[in-house]
């Protein structure tokens, strides 16, 4: 069991995904920066599903109540066992009544903790994922115990890997999306040669842009979206669904982001910039 | 049977998009139906398709989308979807409103702005079958087309921050049921008492796309008790089979 002495902003547990409901209108959800997620796990040997905590901005305080082997990957929030430092992408052994406590965010937006063998919270329509109302909760709550499997016996093949962190990126690569050849030649060379700020009007569901671009009147019949889904709105904002985002939409979808930009993306807060290049 | 000429777009790594001509259309969503069984006889595994309307969102959960080889399977698909001996069986499901004043909150704007008194806007209400054409929005959100014109009406100027779940609505062309608590600008007309979503089924959803939907109006005492056995489970949506 882990006990969560302090849930910090928004902690929530993740795994890959909550797959096959698409069509009862129910999103993806999973965790957002899947490429730490699956480096996490790697090195702590678990299915590449396994079920971990997101965490974001300002992180928890989590109390261990049995012996396991920890992984931590995704944003720098200066996290510490037992007021010891721990660095990212290390297999860290933990003990009965150890402390996991985080502090300043030094980079990227979402951290996440990796435990051997994943969290075992109940699976709803077959994922671990929180989204409210499919799960009953939408995040973690001081005071909520999480269990997993106490284990003393692991020895990892590979006990840490040094990266270089993708925090500086800031240009995301794009696919045309269904409604591309809608966009004018005005707003093309907006697109692929400003630089866009992300607003405050960014979560687990989309991430919003500051900067307008030229509007439009096109409509289109509400169909399927996908998490990287770059929507134009009349007005000329950009929308950039992510996992939590709705199943089907209105607006053109123009864009769509590659997988790999999904997780650059989801290390990005208010205020920081990004452009896009066209694959 | 007629053919659509059908347009497949690629949409990113994981995803292809197949669309019929823009036209909300019982025998344009009847082909699509036909073509995602004829697809899913296939039994290619790790495909998702969210039919929304005139079209067809296939996501690939487990490989990257190789275009050309979907498109020619999509392609087949297509030509042999009348080959299959596939029997698709579509419900017409009675779903009981309550339009009480307590729930239906616009009742009074709507029955002014449209000329009906509140009993005839009832009345149209219920006298219709609705055809889903859609799930999405929200988990267990019915697309639903077939609204008379006489019950067409703007959304609100502002939208509201909280709609209370099961809540009715008209807006525009569509009318539909808020399946939880959301922020939404429709007119809300009545309330629901029975779960259109349970994520604690296997089936979470019973309405499938293609399916029909009738409201019949209840009062607020058999809406107490339809909320409770919604509640606990032991409410049983009443179905007409149609055939196929």
């Amino acid at each position: 069991m882990l006990r969560v002495l302090k849930s910090g902003f928004f902690t929530t547990i993740q795994d890959l995904g909550r797959f096959g409901y698409r069509d009862k209108g129910v999103p993806v959800a999973g965790a957002m920066d899947t490429a730490s997620v699956k480096k996490a796990n790697l090195l702590l040997e678990n299915e590449a599903n396994a079920a971990v905590m997101e965490i974001t901005m300002t992180g928890p305080t989590l109390e261990f109540e049995n012996p396991t082997c920890i992984c931590l990957s995704g944003a720098h929030l200066s996290p510490t066992l037992n007021n010891r430092p721990i660095e990212n992408y290390q297999v860290v052994k933990v003990s009965k009544g150890d402390i996991l406590s985080y502090g300043k965010l030094e980079k990227g937006f979402r951290g996440y903790l990796a435990i051997k063998g994943g969290f075992k919270t109940a699976e709803i329509l077959g994922s671990r994922s929180q989204y409210f109302p499919v799960t009953s909760h939408k995040r973690l709550k001081d005071g909520d115990e999480v269990d997993y499997h106490g284990t003393s016996s692991f020895s990892p093949a590979i006990s840490e890997i040094k990266l270089h962190d993708r925090f500086s990126i800031s240009t995301l690569e794009v696919y045309t999306g269904p409604e591309f050849s809608m966009l004018t030649d005005g707003q093309l060379a907006t697109i692929f040669s400003k630089s866009f700020t992300i607003s405050k009007e960014n979560n687990r569901m989309a991430y919003q842009l500051s900067e307008l671009i030229e509007g439009h009147s096109n409509s289109i019949l509400t169909s399927g979206t996908l998490p990287g889904t770059i929507q134009l709105t009349p007005a000329g904002r950009l929308i950039i669904l992510m996992k939590d985002g709705q199943t089907t939409g209105g607006y053109p979808r123009i864009l769509q982001l590659s997988e790999n930009s999904i997780s650059v993306l989801a290390q990005k807060k208010f205020g920081d910039s990004l452009s896009f290049k066209l694959l | 049977m007629k053919s659509y000429p059908i347009n497949i777009k690629s949409f990113g790594e994981c995803a292809v998009l197949v669309e019929w001509p823009p036209k909300v259309d019982e025998s344009i969503l009847m082909d699509i139906l036909d073509f995602v069984d004829s697809f899913k006889a296939l039994k290619i595994p790790g495909w998702e398709m969210v039919i929304a309307y005139n079209s067809v969102t296939m996501v690939n959960n487990e490989d990257p989308v190789d275009f050309k080889k979907i498109e020619s399977l999509i392609t087949d698909s297509y030509s042999g979807r009348h080959g299959s001996k596939i029997t698709r069986q579509h419900n017409l499901w009675n779903i009981p409103v309550c339009y009480d004043l307590e729930f239906g909150i616009d009742l009074g704007e709507v029955s002014k702005t449209l000329g009906l008194s509140i009993e005839e806007l009832i009345a149209q209400h219920t006298s219709h079958q609705y055809i889903v054409y859609g799930i999405g929005f929200l988990p267990g959100f019915m697309y639903l087309g077939g609204l008379p014109k006489s019950l067409e009406i703007p959304r609100r100027s502002e939208p509201r921050l909280a709609v209370a779940k099961g809540s009715v609505g008209l807006a525009g062309k569509q009318t539909g049921v808020y399946p939880q608590d959301s922020p939404g600008g429709w007119n809300i007309i009545g309330n629901c008492p029975i779960p259109l979503f349970n994520p604690k089924l296997q089936e979470p959803c019973f309405v499938k796309v293609g399916d029909k939907v009738q409201f019949h109006a209840i009062s607020k005492a058999e809406y107490d008790l339809h909320k409770i056995e919604g509640e606990v489970g032991i409410y049983k949506p009443e179905k007409v089979v149609l055939n196929a």
